[in-house]
């Protein structure tokens, strides 16, 4: 393991004057997901010059506004198809989005569905928080059974969505879910997103202690810290369990979220099977003359 | 692979100079002779053949087309595209330009050059998808919530289609601003002769780049280089770490949601970089105006049955002639109070209940008598339709 | 001068590529102004087609014909369809095996072009020997011109095939008398 870098110093270098202090509130994750993108970015020594940045709407969309790169905060929902159009006019950028569970599987789901789908090259860092926190805290669609909020004001009745799952079946490149309070895991996984060639989802989960945890007793941190570690179970006992285990047990973990890596590949992305259809057809113009 | 503007290969791969090609052909040749290298599209008629031109002839030209998952995706992409330094554009129709009305907006907030060509048909809804109609003239002054203008171009021949996408692009490039290529279904669908302009008798408009230091540089407001309402363009991957917003934003592109006198100025500045120029961005046909003592005022498709009108019309002795809007918006205030006070009538011809209509009625109305000549249900006026509704109006 | 040309059969003939060759034969080969219009039912096969095109040495203002002066028929629904703004004057051209109730008392060209593509060995030329027909028949365009049309419009592999029935159907019509 390299040497952490100092948080001071990385504050120096990457983020952008005059914009903060940010907008979150105390016991929010989605700071230390932009101190872990900051150190996966410091750690790869990638030029923050070949970075762009995009996002939709919501608080973990805000976050391109405190990092000093280039960065297009869209509209609700639609950060992963202005992703795209920015990595086809410029493969060389390493395109990274933020987005948070509402505005990429709920509003944004049909683009979230065909960006993996294409694996197209990005590195998407969604903030899974359970709720619409910067509208007051209205359901979101990944907010577990029973979730409180102030548009299921008896309790959420909907199947949540499994964002990391459905992300895996699309065929996604590079697939990660991690609490955002698991120091080392988030690092590494968005630094294998961001040098993997495809598709890269990292789900963090991202405590919302204001607008999802005061209406759903867990407004305290230490009450939202404990409920992660009673709710999440690593990939890899999982399946033991899975194999393994009694009834009871794999029913209770059938219950919980998996966490870990859920899929690694190394495959072509988008625009690499582009670019050899394109060297390809140019090939074939010039050896004729390139008529019609 | 990065796009670099090659017009011997694009000339190459569009074929012989003089050719016999649909409206929707056109506007895929004269977008790729503008240096269009990034086309976001998805199909729906009557402009599928946009984006399937584009489809079949971007990749030979290194540029990109990618069929995304809606037309809001498809929006989104050209978008982004600009911003990472391309000439980009979509091709849509009535509900997929309806679904795209609130990047549109995002566009212009952010001052994004980028081109919508819309092969309109009529609606509300699905309406009658395999027919031409004039069905969001309105749609493209207005479409998106809050304050706004529009650049929006109405060709009425299959050649107007090539060199409008042309226009469309400079456009574009020159006010950093969406602009609207209202073609329509008619248009888009007839076959008639185009001749492909060489490299020397075409002008070519590319968005200003950023050049001064970047610790001085201000992205969203007047450009530091010229004198113009239009900031220079920080491409991304050029260094100029631009946050750019569709929240009301200041100089430096910093939300300022709750500042009444950033807002003020960034909306008026966005307006007024394209209206200041109305004279510049008006582009007119007149035709038999000099004796007239009645005219048409026309646009796009609804053009050509009124100039057949004027011919017989003029056979008959009867004292009219046509003036003839290439560009629609910025609306030409000037020529058209003009008109109304050398004319004792204005017939406004159009193909639907009355779009453009409104802004003619609000400049001529005080001097001269307004006559909606609406035609709806998909097909175009006849000549001798408009023809006694020039009789009946002497 | 200004003629307008109606060409109709049904969906999958290849009434839309006569019109196409026809058109283009004008503007690309002619020093004259064409616009080709067209429509066809939802179905890609079968279902009366009809392809438009209107000819003029002048600029072309109302694209759509407000009558005939050339009304061309490969199929009986469509030959039954389209005819209603036919003049005295309108010149008709039929393939009789295709179009056969076709007696509405009036002189009719009729030139069997199914046969001539059956007897180069492919039914699909039919509509390119149509246009040759109505090339030899209606005294309009060069046959050259429409040649260089035909060949520029046609997968390269088939030239010879195209040409052939081109030129028989030129041959057909040079010879048709209206009866």
């Amino acid at each position: 393991m390299t040497e952490m870098a100092d948080a001071n110093v990385l504050r120096e270098k990457y983020l952008r004057d005059g914009m903060l202090p940010t907008i979150f509130c105390n016991g929010c994750g989605h700071g230390v997901a932009v101190d872990y993108t900051l150190r996966a970015i410091e750690e790869l020594e990638i030029d923050i010059d070949t970075i762009a940045l995009a996002s939709g709407i919501g608080c973990s969309s805000r976050i391109p506004g405190y990092i000093n790169a280039d960065g297009l905060h869209t509209t609700h929902g639609r950060a992963l198809s202005l992703a795209t159009g920015i990595k086809a006019a410029n493969p060389e950028l390493n395109v990274i989005v933020f987005t948070g569970d509402g505005d990429c599987t709920g509003i944004g789901g049909n683009h979230f569905i065909h960006a993996a789908r294409r694996n197209i090259d990005m590195t998407v860092i969604l903030l899974n928080n359970f709720i619409y926190g910067m509208t007051g805290g209205q359901l979101a669609p990944t907010a577990p059974l029973g979730s409180i909020a102030t548009t299921a004001p008896y309790g959420n009745i909907e199947q949540a969505f499994n964002i990391s799952e459905l992300a895996t079946a699309l065929g996604a490149a590079y697939v990660a879910r991690w609490p955002i309070f698991y120091p080392y895991q988030p690092i590494k996984s968005i630094k294998d997103g961001l040098q993997n060639k495809g598709f890269a989802l990292i789900e963090l989960m991202s405590p919302c202690p204001t607008a999802y945890g005061r209406r759903n007793k867990l407004g305290k941190i230490d009450a939202l810290w404990t409920w992660y570690e009673d709710n999440t179970i690593l990939i890899e006992e999982y399946e033991k369990i899975m194999n393994y285990g009694t009834d009871d047990e794999k029913e209770k973990v059938k219950q919980m979220f998996q966490i870990g890596v859920f899929q690694n590949e190394v495959k072509a992305g988008f625009f690499e099977e582009y670019e050899k259809m394109v060297e390809r057809l140019i090939e074939r113009d010039d050896a004729k003359g390139g008529g019609k | 692979m990065r796009y670099e503007r090659d017009p011997e290969r694009i000339r190459r791969v569009l074929g012989e100079k003089v050719q016999f090609i649909q409206g929707d052909m056109a506007v895929t040749y004269g977008a790729l002779l503008a240096g269009v290298s990034f086309f976001g599209g998805y199909p729906i008629t009557p402009a599928s053949e946009v984006a399937e031109g584009a489809a079949r002839l971007m990749p030979r030209v290194k540029g990109t087309f990618i069929q995304m998952e809606d037309e809001i995706g498809s929006i989104g992409a050209v978008i982004g595209a600009a911003w990472a330094g391309a000439k980009a554009m979509t091709a849509t129709s009535g509900p997929g330009f309806s679904l795209m009305m609130e990047n549109y907006g995002y566009a212009i907030m952010t001052e994004t050059p980028c081109v919508i060509a819309n092969v309109q048909r009529t609606g509300p809804s699905t309406g009658q998808p395999t027919l031409g109609a004039q069905g969001d003239m309105m749609q493209a002054r207005w479409g998106s919530h809050g304050d706004m203008t529009a650049i929006a171009l109405a060709p009425s021949t299959v050649q107007e289609s090539l060199d409008m996408a042309i226009d469309a692009f400079n456009l574009s490039e020159k006010y950093r601003h969406p602009v609207c290529l209202m073609t329509d279904g008619e248009v888009g669908h007839l076959r008639e002769k185009v001749v492909i302009p060489d490299e020397d008798e075409m002008e070519l408009i590319d968005r200003v780049p950023a050049t001064v230091p970047k610790e001085e540089f201000l992205p969203f407001t007047n450009s530091q280089t010229r004198d113009s309402k239009v900031p220079d363009f920080p491409t991304f991957g050029s260094g100029y770490r631009t946050y750019v917003t569709g929240l009301t934003h200041n100089k430096k592109g910093f939300p300022a949601t709750d500042k009444q006198k950033d807002h003020e100025e960034l909306i008026r500045r966005i307006i007024s970089k394209i209206e200041d120029d109305r004279e510049a961005l008006t582009d007119l046909e007149e035709i038999q105006l000099d004796d007239a003592e009645i005219a048409l005022v026309t646009y796009g498709a609804s053009a050509r049955p009124s100039e057949t009108a004027v011919q017989i019309a003029r056979e008959k002795g009867i004292k009219v002639g046509m003036l003839r809007m290439r560009i629609t918006w910025p609306f030409p205030i000037k020529q058209v109070n003009e008109l109304s006070k050398k004319v004792n009538k204005i017939i406004v011809p159009e193909m639907n209940l009355g779009q453009m209509v409104h802004p003619i009625t609000e400049y001529a109305a005080k001097d001269c008598e307004i006559v909606l000549a609406p035609k709806v249900g998909g097909e175009m006026h006849l000549p001798v339709e408009l023809v006694e509704i020039l009789e009946a109006n002497l | 001068m200004k003629k307008e040309i109606r060409i109709c059969g049904f969906g999958g003939q290849g009434v839309i590529l006569a019109g196409f060759i026809y058109g283009k034969a004008a503007c690309v080969f002619s020093d004259l102004n064409a616009v080709q219009s067209q429509s066809y039912g939802p179905e890609a096969r079968g279902g009366a087609a009809r392809s438009e095109v209107i000819i003029s040495d002048e600029k072309i203002g109302y694209p759509r014909p407000t009558s005939t002066d050339l009304y061309v028929a490969m199929a009986q629904e469509a030959f039954d369809t389209y005819r209603h703004d036919i003049r005295d004057d309108t010149v008709i051209i039929i393939d009789p095996d295709l179009v056969p109730k076709h007696d509405i008392g009036r002189p009719i060209y009729k030139v069997k072009v199914q046969k001539i593509a059956e007897d180069l060995g492919n039914k699909i030329v039919t509509n390119i020997a149509m246009v040759g027909a109505m090339t030899g028949i209606y005294d309009l365009l060069d046959p050259e011109a429409v040649k260089k049309a035909v060949i520029d419009s046609v997968p390269k592999r088939f030239t010879e095939l195209n040409i052939n029935a081109f030129d028989r159907g030129y041959e057909a019509g040079k010879n048709a008398r209206p009866e």
